[in-house]
């Protein structure tokens, strides 16, 4: 990478190619963007072509009838909670147990949480569903300890993987001046999981952002995240097809708008998160 | 269950009487705390629905009211119906098949932006855009773009056979879904191969060159045993993903039409949410769940065998 010699000649072929094939990730985005601003009348047939007059309106009507805001801040509320709930309590977790992996019940803590990425989630949805409601957690508090917990199998992983890396001579020196396990643990070892509290905290606010399955079952009637929202609007939005584009697009918009300007951090995050 | 007996005994270890040994007794304290509240929530929202669904599996429960225990009488009706079979059949069809492609559209990309192109930052962050965006929302709009756009273009070029929608023929429908499934999945895949391709060592290339290798030879014998692990990871994880498909059939075809695209998933959650099928259902999850399990076992073992012994 670093080499400063002749630099390698663009292969301007391969280099149109590329930009060719990205058509087929930007074109979906593109028609989402023109479809929210036609009238429904300009619909129809393939939908391609720039709207002939806007209608902003489409995403007024999307904002009302969507109860844009409340959706918006319950999925800012359950992400951000998500987020830094797992990011204190996993590393903790996985710090303790990483600490003692030559003490056999932590060995076997260990295994016991990353066992759990072998199970698929149909297989608690149903009973989770009850065990939720019957403890008055089918709303968003409920939904962020779940989100909590099923992260723990992966997050475990990545956090035990990363502190093998991580010298003990600091801890050792902090613990002769006298600190205790709690202390060194946050005033020592959490600054240095940092490249690794941001892959999990990207993939947990992905995750709990886009999630649409763990809030469809486990939320009671009256509250919705943004994806949920546009399930159960589906009937609403009838065949007015414009407003739904702008509903879907308003959804979107959030992640988008962070994903542009955070970009490479994203992508580093998500790639130290899968490759270790 | 163990766990939690194993690790209540001995925590009250008591205090030994020189001040080191008590302070390493404090510090195994605290380790334990550490632990404590989210082993407790772990089993409250993890084990404890696990240990439920299979006790379910093994009564008559509607999901409300009282329940008798029946046996593997469930298990039984499982094997009998053909509504099972027909979703599990359609499952592991489309996770093959949408694995295998996302797979070899993810190399192939990641292989394109390895090359010595321009914009790869740009380029990188574009094809990286569908992992950020909700599968469900993105379903939608390829709702639209195969009920109405499809047929309209097809039209244009005069190809009968696809004037009507996809996804309103039992025989399509599944096309479409491997489509949305690979347009969002790639984009995953392509950011671990890409750190694969890195890892290969350009001196590896020039070699080859120098030997006369052709680019098929060098990406067949050079670059591809050395990025088998990223292989591994990648078909493991998407056909994990992939045999749980759930958001995809909601936003496209709600399973239908008929029951041609009901995946094992979307069976569990109607039939257990809406079809009064709660322990039947159940006993299909813990079905399910042997599944994913001997899959996982299965390919890793496999895949394991095509990687470079170092």
């Amino acid at each position: 990478m670093a080499a400063p010699a002749p630099r390698p000649r663009v292969n301007w072929w391969l280099t149109g190619l590329m930009a060719a094939v990205s058509l087929t990730v930007l074109v979906p985005l593109y028609f989402t963007v023109v479809t929210a601003l036609k009238t429904p009348d300009q619909l129809g047939g393939t939908g391609f072509a720039l709207p002939d007059s806007v209608r902003w309106a489409n995403f007024a009507d999307a904002w009302r009838l969507t109860a844009f805001p409340d959706v918006f801040l319950n999925s800012a509320l359950i992400t951000v909670g998500a987020v830094c709930l797992t990011l204190l309590s996993n590393s903790l977790v996985a710090y303790a147990i990483a600490r003692n992996m030559h003490r056999r019940r932590f060995r076997l803590l260990y295994y016991y949480f990353v066992s759990a990425l072998f199970v698929p989630f149909p297989i608690i949805m149903l009973p989770v569903v009850k065990q939720t409601s019957l403890l008055g957690l089918d709303n968003k508090v409920g939904l962020v300890l779940l989100y909590v917990v099923y992260g723990l199998a992966l997050n475990i992983f990545l956090y035990v993987g990363y502190l093998k890396s991580v010298p003990r001579e600091l801890e050792e020196a902090a613990r002769t001046d006298g600190a205790g396990t709690w202390t060194v643990f946050w005033r020592i070892i959490f600054p240095l999981l940092t490249p690794m509290n941001a892959a999990v905290g990207i993939l947990t606010c992905l995750w709990a952002w886009n999630d649409f399955l763990l809030p469809l079952v486990v939320l009671s009637e009256g509250e919705q995240t943004l994806p949920l929202a546009q399930f159960v609007l589906q009937s609403q939005f009838n065949t007015n097809y414009p407003v739904a584009f702008a509903s879907y697009l308003m959804a979107m918009a959030p992640v988008l708008i962070v994903y542009v300007f955070a970009q490479r951090w994203v992508i580093s995050g998500v790639m130290r998160g899968s490759v270790k | 269950m163990t766990v939690l007996d194993d690790r209540a005994a001995p925590a009250p270890a008591g205090p030994r009487s020189t001040a080191s040994a008590r302070r390493r007794g404090g510090t195994g304290r605290a380790y334990y705390w550490m632990v404590l509240p989210a082993l407790a929530l772990f089993l409250l929202f993890h084990t404890v629905p696990v240990l439920q669904g299979i006790y379910y599996s093994l009564t008559d429960y509607a999901g409300y009211g009282r329940h008798d225990f029946v046996g593997l009488d469930n298990y039984a009706s499982l094997f009998r119906d053909g509504r099972i079979w027909e979703s599990y059949l359609f499952t592991f069809q489309f996770a093959v098949v949408a694995t295998v492609l996302t797979n070899l559209v993810a190399l192939a990309v990641a292989l394109g932006l390895n090359g010595k192109i321009k914009f790869r930052g740009t380029l990188r962050g574009v094809f990286f855009t569908p992992n950020v965006l909700s599968v469900l929302i993105v379903g939608y709009v390829f709702h639209y773009l195969f009920t109405y756009s499809l047929p309209a273009i097809a039209e244009h070029l005069g190809i009968g056979a696809l004037s009507g929608s996809i996804l309103a023929d039992p025989d399509l429908a599944w096309v479409g879904v491997v489509v949305l499934a690979v347009w969002q999945a790639a984009a995953f895949n392509i950011i671990i191969y890409l750190a694969g391709l890195q890892t290969v060592p350009e001196d590896l290339y020039e070699a080859a060159t120098l030997d006369g290798a052709t680019s098929w030879q060098r990406f067949r014998s050079v670059t591809l045993p050395l990025i088998a692990p990223f292989v591994t990871v990648n078909m493991v994880i998407s056909l994990r993903n992939f045999l749980q498909v759930f958001d995809h059939i909601a936003a496209l075809t709600s399973g239908g039409p008929g029951t041609a695209t009901t995946s094992v998933s979307y069976m569990i959650y109607n039939g257990g949410f809406n079809g009064g099928e709660y322990a039947y259902q159940t006993a299909n999850a813990v079905v399910f769940f042997l599944c994913i399990v001997a899959v996982s076992v299965f390919q890793l073992r496999i895949l394991r065998r095509h990687e470079v012994n170092d």
